[in-house]
C-alpha cells in the first residue's frame, strides 16, 4: 500500500471510531434529556452514567482525528481550514459549552434539568453541525476569490442534500445509541431502560436506512463522480447492509429469559454495518480529500510519515490498559452499572 | 478591523483563557499526590480530605482545560493554516505525541474521578500519578511547538518557499526546548502552590473556625508553602537560563523585554519604567549598573545587543517590556513571600498573623497575573514573526472575513465560563464545607 492510502485509511479510521463514540455520547445526551425530566426513568440514569465518564475520551477523539489530518496531510490544512472555518469553530464552541455545562452539572444537582436540556440539545446540533462538512467536500460548494477558497453559505444551505446528511447523521446517531444503551441497561439488568431504549432502536434502524439511501439520491450534480464510485462499490454497501438486517434481527429473537432481543449481537452487528459502510464510503471518496481542488496525493505530507505511525502504535499500545481498566470499572463493573 | 488583527485577537484570547485552567491542571494533579503520599506516610485522614477535595476541583478545572485545549488546537489550524502547513511538515512529532498524554490523562482522570472507592489504594494513586503525568506530559510537548516557534530548527526553506531537509529530532530538540518545557512546568507548579496557599489563607482568616478547621488548613498552607518556595526558587533559576538563551538565540526579544536600543557592553538593567522610542532608553526605571550584561551571559563586559541592530518594522511592540517586568517582578515577590512565611512558621514558630495571610491571599491571583504576562511577553516579543525569521504572522493568518463574528462569540464565552466556574466552585464548597467532612470523619 502506497504511504498515502495508508494515512487516508488510519484517518477514515479514527474517523469510524469518532462516529461510534460521538453516537453513544452526544445520543446518551439527547436520551438523557427526553427521559430526564421525570426523575423516576431509568433510563436517563442509563444513559448519564454512561456519559459521565466517558465524554472526555470521546473529546480526546476528536481531537487526534484534528491532529491526524494536520499532521498527516499539511498541504490540505489551507483549503480545510478556509472553508470549514466557521462550521468547525461553531463545533467547537457548542462542545465547550456542553462539556462545561455538564460537568458542572454533576457537581450543582439544582441546575440539573437547565443542564439536561443544554447537553441534550447540543447532543443533537453537534451531530447536525459535524456531518454537514460531509456534503462540503463533495463539490459545488467551494470557490475561488482571488485564489482563495471560499465557503458558499448561501448555496449550502439552500441545497437539499444539506439537510438530507443532517437527517442521516442524526437517525445515524439515534439509532446506534439506543442499540448501545439498550446493551448498557441489559448490563446493569435495568429492564425497563432496556425496553424503552429497544424500542426506539425499533423504529430508527429502518428509518436510519431509508434516509441513508435517500441521502445519496440528494447529492449535488457536481457530485456526480461519487455517485459512480457507490455505485461500484455495491458490494460492500450490500454487506454493511446485511449486517444491519442480522443486527436489527438480533432486536427480535425471543431469549431463554423471556426477553426480547440480543442486544450484544445487534451492537457488534451494527458497529460492523457501519464500519463497512463507513470504509466503502471512503474508498468511494478516493482520490480527493476536497472535489475537485484537493487528492489525498496532493495533501500528503512529505515528512517522515514512518515515524508518525510508530508514534501511534506506541501511544495506543501504552494506552491499552488505561481501556482495559476503563472497561472493567465502567462497563463491567456490577457495582457502577447498579448503584442507585 | 483588519483580519490578521482579529485572529491574533481570537488565538490569543483562547490561549489566554486556556491557560489559567491549564496551568492548575499541570499543577494540582503534583498536590494531589502529595497529599495522598502523606496520607501513606502519617495516616493522617486530613490529607486524605485534601486529596479529595482538591481532586473535586480539579475535576471541574479539568472540564474546562479540556475543552479549551480542544479550542485552542482546533483554532490554531483555523486561523493559522500556512503555519500549520509548516509545522505539520516539520514539528509534527510532538503534536501526536501530545495527543496521546492528553489521552492517558483523560481516561485516568475517568478512572480517578468515578472509580476512586472501588480501586484499591495503589491503583488509586497509580492513576493519579498517570493524571499528572499525562497533563505534564502535555504541557512540555505543547512547549516544544511553542519553542519551536521561537528557535526554529530542523529544516530549510526552498526560494519558492517549500520546506526541505526536515530533520525531525533537530526540530524536536531545538535550542530553547529543554529550558522553556521546563519554565512552563516549574511556573505551573509554583501557581498551584500559590493558589492552594491563597484559599488556606483566606480560612484561617476566618476568626469562627473550630480548631479542627484551622489545623486542616495549616495543614494545606504549609505543604503550599514548602511547594511553593521550591518550585519558585527552581521557576527563577531556570528563568535565568531562558533569558541567557534568549540571549544566545533570540537577541532582539531580550533587547525588546530590557528595553535596550544600542548594543551595548556593561549594559545595565532597568526595571519598570517603559521603553521610550524618542529617548531611546527606559524612562522611569530603576537601573542596575552592568546587571544585563551579567545575566546575559555571566561577564560583565558580555555584549547584548540592542534593538537599532535590526529595521524598525522587525521589532515587537516595545510595551512586552512591561510584560515581562511583570512576570519577573511577580516571580521575585512570590519567592519573598514563601520564603517569609516559612520563616516565620519554622523560625518565630508563631501563628500567621492577619496582614502575612491577607499576603498569602494576594499570592494566588499575582502568580496567575504573572503566568498571563509571560505567555503574551513570549508571544508577542516574537512579533512580527510567527515562526521567528521564517514566517511573518500577516503571512500565516487565515483570510476568512468570518473571523469578527467569531471573535465575539468565543469572547462571550470565555467570560461567562471564567464566571460559571467560578460559581460552580463555590456552590459546590459551600454545600459541602470541609467542617462537614471533617466531623463525618469522627463518627
Amino acid at each position: 500500500m502506497e504511504a498515502s492510502s495508508l494515512a487516508i485509511t488510519i484517518l477514515w479510521s479514527l474517523l469510524f471510531v469518532y462516529a461510534m463514540l460521538g453516537s453513544l455520547d452526544f445520543g446518551a445526551g439527547f436520551w438523557g434529556m427526553v427521559y430526564g425530566k421525570n426523575n423516576q426513568t431509568n433510563a436517563s440514569i442509563i444513559a448519564n452514567r454512561f456519559l459521565s465518564p466517558a465524554w472526555e475520551i470521546t473529546n480526546v477523539f476528536m481531537v487526534i482525528l484534528v491532529v491526524s489530518v494536520i499532521t498527516f496531510f499539511p498541504f490540505a490544512t489551507t483549503l480545510l481550514a478556509s472553508i470549514l472555518l466557521v462550521p468547525v469553530a461553531l463545533g467547537i464552541f457548542l462542545l465547550t459549552v456542553r462539556t462545561t455545562f455538564m460537568v458542572f452539572e454533576h457537581h450543582a444537582n439544582r441546575f440539573r434539568n437547565v443542564l439536561l436540556v443544554t447537553s441534550g440539545i447540543t447532543g443533537l446540533l453537534l451531530p447536525a453541525l459535524l456531518v454537514s462538512i460531509l456534503p462540503i467536500t463533495l463539490g459545488g460548494f467551494v470557490n475561488f476569490e482571488n485564489e482563495y477558497p471560499r465557503l458558499e453559505y448561501q448555496e449550502l444551505l439552500t441545497h437539499p442534500t444539506l439537510y438530507m446528511h443532517v437527517a442521516f447523521g442524526l437517525s445515524t446517531e439515534l439509532f446506534i445509541s439506543a442499540v448501545f444503551l439498550m446493551d448498557y441497561a441489559k448490563e446493569a439488568e435495568n429492564w425497563k431502560a432496556y425496553h424503552t431504549f429497544r424500542k426506539h432502536a425499533t423504529w430508527l434502524g429502518p428509518v436510519s436506512i431509508l434516509i441513508a439511501v435517500l441521502t445519496i439520491g440528494t447529492f449535488p450534480e457536481e457530485a456526480q463522480w461519487i455517485v459512480e464510485n457507490i455505485e461500484a462499490n455495491w458490494l460492500w454497501f450490500g454487506l454493511s447492509v446485511v449486517f444491519f438486517l442480522i443486527g436489527y434481527g438480533a432486536l427480535f429473537i425471543k431469549r431463554s429469559n423471556g426477553q426480547r432481543g440480543f442486544a450484544r449481537l445487534a451492537v457488534v452487528a451494527i458497529i460492523i454495518q457501519y464500519g463497512l459502510a463507513i470504509y466503502a464510503y471512503g474508498s468511494a471518496h478516493l482520490p480527493y480529500l476536497v472535489y475537485p481542488d484537493l487528492t489525498v496525493e496532493e495533501g500528503f505530507t512529505n515528512a517522515n510519515f514512518y515515524m508518525m505511525l510508530i508514534v501511534y502504535a506506541v501511544g495506543f499500545g501504552i494506552l491499552i490498559p488505561g481501556f482495559i481498566l476503563f472497561w472493567k470499572l465502567f462497563l463491567k463493573d456490577r457495582r457502577y452499572l447498579k448503584q442507585e | 478591523m483588519d483580519v490578521v488583527v482579529m485572529a491574533r485577537a481570537l488565538f490569543g484570547s483562547s490561549l489566554g483563557f486556556h491557560i489559567i485552567y491549564a496551568t492548575i491542571g499541570v499543577g494540582l494533579p503534583v498536590m494531589i499526590i502529595i497529599a495522598e503520599v502523606l496520607y501513606l506516610i502519617k495516616k493522617d485522614s486530613d490529607y486524605a480530605l485534601m486529596a479529595r477535595r482538591w481532586t473535586k476541583g480539579f475535576a471541574i478545572i479539568l472540564a474546562v482545560s479540556i475543552a479549551s485545549g480542544t479550542i485552542v488546537g482546533v483554532m490554531i489550524s483555523l486561523l493559522f493554516p500556512n503555519f500549520m502547513e509548516i509545522v505539520g511538515q516539520v514539528i509534527a512529532l510532538p503534536f501526536q505525541m501530545e495527543i496521546f498524554a492528553f489521552l492517558i490523562e483523560a481516561v485516568f482522570m475517568s478512572i480517578y474521578l468515578y472509580a476512586a472507592d472501588r480501586l484499591p489504594p495503589k491503583l488509586r494513586i497509580v492513576s493519579i500519578v498517570a493524571v499528572a503525568l499525562g497533563a505534564i506530559a502535555s504541557a512540555v510537548l505543547i512547549t516544544d511547538v511553542h519553542a519551536w516557534m521561537n528557535t526554529p530548527a530542523g529544516f530549510r526553506v526552498t526560494p519558492d518557499g517549500g520546506i526541505t531537509d526536515v530533520d525531525t529530532w533537530a526540530a524536536f530538540f531545538n535550542p530553547s526546548f529543554v529550558t522553556s518545557a521546563f519554565h512552563v512546568v516549574f511556573s505551573a507548579f509554583m501557581t498551584v502552590a500559590f493558589i492552594i496557599a491563597s484559599i488556606a489563607a483566606l480560612r484561617l482568616m476566618r476568626k469562627n473556625i473550630s480548631e479542627k478547621e484551622r489545623n486542616y488548613h495549616k495543614k494545606a498552607l504549609t505543604i503550599a508553602l514548602y511547594f511553593g518556595f521550591i518550585t519558585s526558587m527552581a521557576t527563577a533559576i531556570n528563568g535565568h537560563e531562558t533569558a541567557q538563551k534568549l540571549h544566545e538565540y533570540n537577541p532582539r526579544k531580550l533587547a525588546a523585554a530590557e528595553g535596550l536600543f544600542e548594543t551595548t557592553r556593561y549594559a545595565p538593567l532597568s526595571i519598570g519604567g517603559y521603553a521610550s522610542i524618542e529617548d531611546q532608553r527606559v524612562k522611569y526605571a530603576i537601573e542596575i549598573p552592568y546587571a544585563l550584561s551579567f545575566l546575559a551571559a555571566d561577564r560583565f563586559d558580555t555584549e547584548v545587543k540592542g534593538l537599532n541592530e535590526w529595521p524598525e518594522e522587525l521589532w515587537p511592540p516595545l510595551y512586552v517590556h512591561i510584560l515581562f517586568n511583570i512576570m519577573v517582578g511577580i516571580g521575585s515577590v512570590l519567592i519573598v513571600v514563601a520564603m517569609f512565611a516559612l520563616f516565620w512558621k519554622l523560625v518565630l514558630k508563631k501563628e500567621y498573623p492577619q496582614w502575612l495571610l491577607s499576603l498569602l491571599v494576594v499570592g494566588g491571583p499575582l502568580a496567575m497575573i504573572g503566568i498571563e504576562a509571560g505567555w503574551c511577553f513570549s508571544c508577542i516579543g516574537r512579533q512580527p514573526w510567527t515562526i521567528t525569521d521564517v514566517l511573518r504572522t500577516g503571512e500565516a493568518a487565515t483570510r476568512s472575513n468570518s473571523v469578527g463574528i467569531l471573535f465575539i462569540l468565543f469572547i462571550t464565552l470565555y467570560v461567562t465560563l471564567i464566571f460559571a466556574t467560578a460559581f460552580i466552585l463555590k456552590y459546590y464548597f459551600k454545600r459541602n464545607p470541609v467542617s462537614n467532612d471533617l466531623a463525618k470523619g469522627e463518627s
